[in-house]
């Protein structure tokens, strides 16, 4: 079972891996569009890697409102 | 399609359609790989009728209000149409509003019923302002069996039995209330008449018609006024198919143009930088001799395509890329915002038509549209039929302010004649952007003399409706700006906004005001957020009413300090 800090952690894993970015310059409370220098669309395509490492369906919604990687597993969680 | 210049309602029209394209499939609905469901015009109103019987049942009749708030599905438009069978107004409102703008406007429609998802419903309930919610019959589609819906009726049991009532509407009645901008200040709630949008209807598929057999691919959600007119009335006056599909994400839009041969597409430029940037990924990916012959295929298709497009030859030529897109791509609409004329060129030279527009909401849509007879990636295109466009009080360089005037601009401003007044001018909208025609009668854009911005997503934010996430933070005052309304810039990329701040006397800016104005930042969707401030050591300019005059503020600021040496990154 996951709890919500192992669950930062790994969005934090593959978010470095997806963005090709330092794993070390990310932290939970980021706000992964300004960290990741990404836009709304980049965010979903995170998002589908995330549904595919944590087996959970999240709608295009979910990320609404959304900028930190904590509020982020937060989301998953619920789900998981 | 149906002659539309026959009909008085958009009501009528679909209700038309409805029956003489009955066996046609009009909908389909994908979420990711899945459909979830598929009907045809005969399908659609089995589903419609009995929702309009509900409504009328409720109270609904001629002229009532009624708000639909949904993301992207097919249920938005069965709503629609049974609005408009009960001679209703509709009032679409964007999904992506927080539940407190929502309910501002619900409020300032004065809608009589909501139509809308179970978890915006459930942010709207969880607002503040949730006990001056007004709306007398709210329905909620995809609710979980056993959830409360606190008063609030299943979508599955707002079905009432026995037909409705066609309820007539005449051209000059209203249709829609669409709301431009006014979420946290002053709204803008545009009327649209039934004439508005028939008129724009027959202008737009003049020039890209559909028909039975087309396949519309709609990724945006159908609040927007281009999803609205290009994504659900042109299609069914004709008898076409739209394919929702309730994801933007780019891998599940790439795939959804071969499984379901899509034929037009809209998109905001954002998407098609994304559908750019794969291609140019897969070409990247291919080795040096097939990129070779690629490029030489491409070179060749632009000069063979320069004065006009040739789809045969293109999908001849550049086969492998347009079977990516499906094979029977005709072209791809893109509104809402300014797009790189890079990118356009960038489609065109594939043989991918890319008709980009020009519009506005008070316009009923679309102004201009590039009709492609040639390609000009560098304008907006020409006016439409019907719409008649000039340029006001233009200077040397023939640039000044873009006015049109047709039967598809808008009626009104709800409840606001004092704004009506200062928009509409002897028939004449006047837009508040900058264009000048060139030579050939299309139409350039060179920024704009309103105080706003258009995002890449197509998304209108005015400053005065985010001022309100900045409320406390520990300055004398403060004032938000498009930073191109303080120093016009001929150009309508990268718009941004920035904060005009009036510290406290003896403070000076330091980190913790810095975290502060960064944290109220993060309260906003990410495209509503400042980048930039100014500190500026004048109280501000104020009416007697004490509201900050913007238009002196921003003379004042442009007259001591130019941009570069003013403007801070946040």
């Amino acid at each position: 079972m996951h709890n919500i800090e192992h669950t930062v952690d790994e969005i934090l894993d593959l978010a470095a891996s997806h963005f090709k970015v330092s794993r070390e310059g990310l932290s939970p409370n980021d706000d992964f569009f300004k960290t990741l220098k990404i836009d709304s669309l980049q965010a979903l395509e995170l998002l589908t890697r995330l549904e595919n490492h944590f087996h959970v369906e999240l709608p295009d919604y979910e990320m609404q409102g959304v900028t930190d990687f904590r509020t982020l597993a937060e989301r998953i969680q619920a789900r998981l | 399609m149906l002659d539309l210049s026959r009909y008085p309602s958009l009501g009528a029209a679909l209700r038309d359609s409805l029956e003489r394209f009955a066996d046609e499939t009009c909908l389909i609905e994908a979420d990711r790989e899945r459909e979830n469901c598929r009907l045809s015009y005969r399908q659609f109103k089995g589903l419609a009728l009995p929702l309009a019987r509900f409504l009328q049942d409720s109270g609904f009749s001629a002229a009532s209000r009624a708000a639909i708030i949904m993301t992207n599905q097919s249920k938005w438009l069965i709503s629609a149409y049974s609005i408009f069978h009960s001679g209703g107004v509709l009032v679409p409102l964007d999904y992506k509003l927080s539940a407190a703008e929502q309910l501002a406007l619900l409020r300032h429609s004065k809608a009589e019923i909501l139509i809308t998802e179970h978890h915006l419903w459930r942010a709207i309930t969880a607002a503040p302002d949730f006990d001056e919610f007004s709306v007398k019959t709210v329905i909620v589609v995809d609710a979980p069996a056993g959830s409360d819906l606190k008063g609030a009726i299943r979508w599955e049991e707002a079905a009432g039995s026995g037909a409705p009532e066609f309820v007539h509407r005449e051209r000059s009645d209203w249709a829609c209330i669409v709301y431009s901008s006014g979420t946290g200040g002053r709204p803008k709630g545009c009327v649209l008449t039934h004439d508005n949008y028939l008129e724009q209807c027959i202008a737009l598929t003049s020039l890209f018609p559909f028909w039975p057999g087309v396949r519309y691919l709609s990724v945006l959600p159908t609040n927007h006024a281009i999803d609205f007119m290009v994504g659900f009335i042109g299609p069914f006056v004709c008898g076409a198919a739209v394919v929702h599909l309730r994801t933007l994400r780019p891998e599940y839009v790439r795939e959804a143009f071969p499984r379901y041969k899509i034929t037009y597409m809209t998109l905001v430029p954002t998407v098609l930088k994304s559908l750019e940037a794969g291609l140019k990924a897969r070409f990247a990916a291919l080795s040096p001799a097939k990129r070779f012959i690629l490029y030489r295929l491409i070179a060749i298709n632009r000069l063979l395509t320069r004065r006009r497009p040739n789809l045969t030859l293109s999908r001849r030529l550049l086969k492998q890329v347009h079977e990516a897109f499906g094979g029977e791509l005709k072209a791809l609409f893109v509104g809402g915002a300014f797009m790189s004329p890079d990118t356009l060129q960038f489609f065109y030279d594939l043989g991918i038509q890319v008709a980009n527009a020009y519009g506005l909401t008070e316009a009923g849509t679309a102004v201009t549209l590039n009709d492609l007879n040639p390609f000009r990636a560098d304008t907006v295109g020409k006016p439409l039929p019907g719409m008649e466009v000039k340029i006001v009080n233009p200077d040397s360089d023939r640039i000044g302010q873009v006015a049109v005037r047709s039967r598809t601009v808008m009626s009104h401003y709800l409840d606001d004649p004092e704004l009506t007044a200062e928009t509409i001018v002897d028939g004449w909208l006047l837009t508040g952007d900058l264009g000048r025609f060139d030579s050939t009668g299309h139409l350039q854009l060179f920024g704009r003399i309103k105080n706003m911005i258009v995002t890449e997503e197509g998304k209108n934010v005015y400053p005065e409706d985010i001022e309100n996430a900045f409320e406390g933070i520990r300055v004398k005052e403060f004032c938000v700006f498009a930073a191109n309304y303080i120093w016009p810039e001929r150009t309508m990329l990268g718009e941004k906004l920035i904060i005009v701040l009036r510290l406290e006397e003896s403070h000076a800016i330091d980190d913790s005001l810095r975290e502060e104005i960064e944290n109220r930042n993060r309260r906003l969707l990410s495209f509503k957020r400042v980048t930039g401030y100014v500190v500026w050591d004048e109280d501000f300019p104020r009416t007697a009413s004490m509201k900050v005059k913007r238009h002196t503020l921003a003379e004042k600021i442009r007259s001591r300090h130019d941009r570069q040496s003013a403007l801070a990154e946040i």
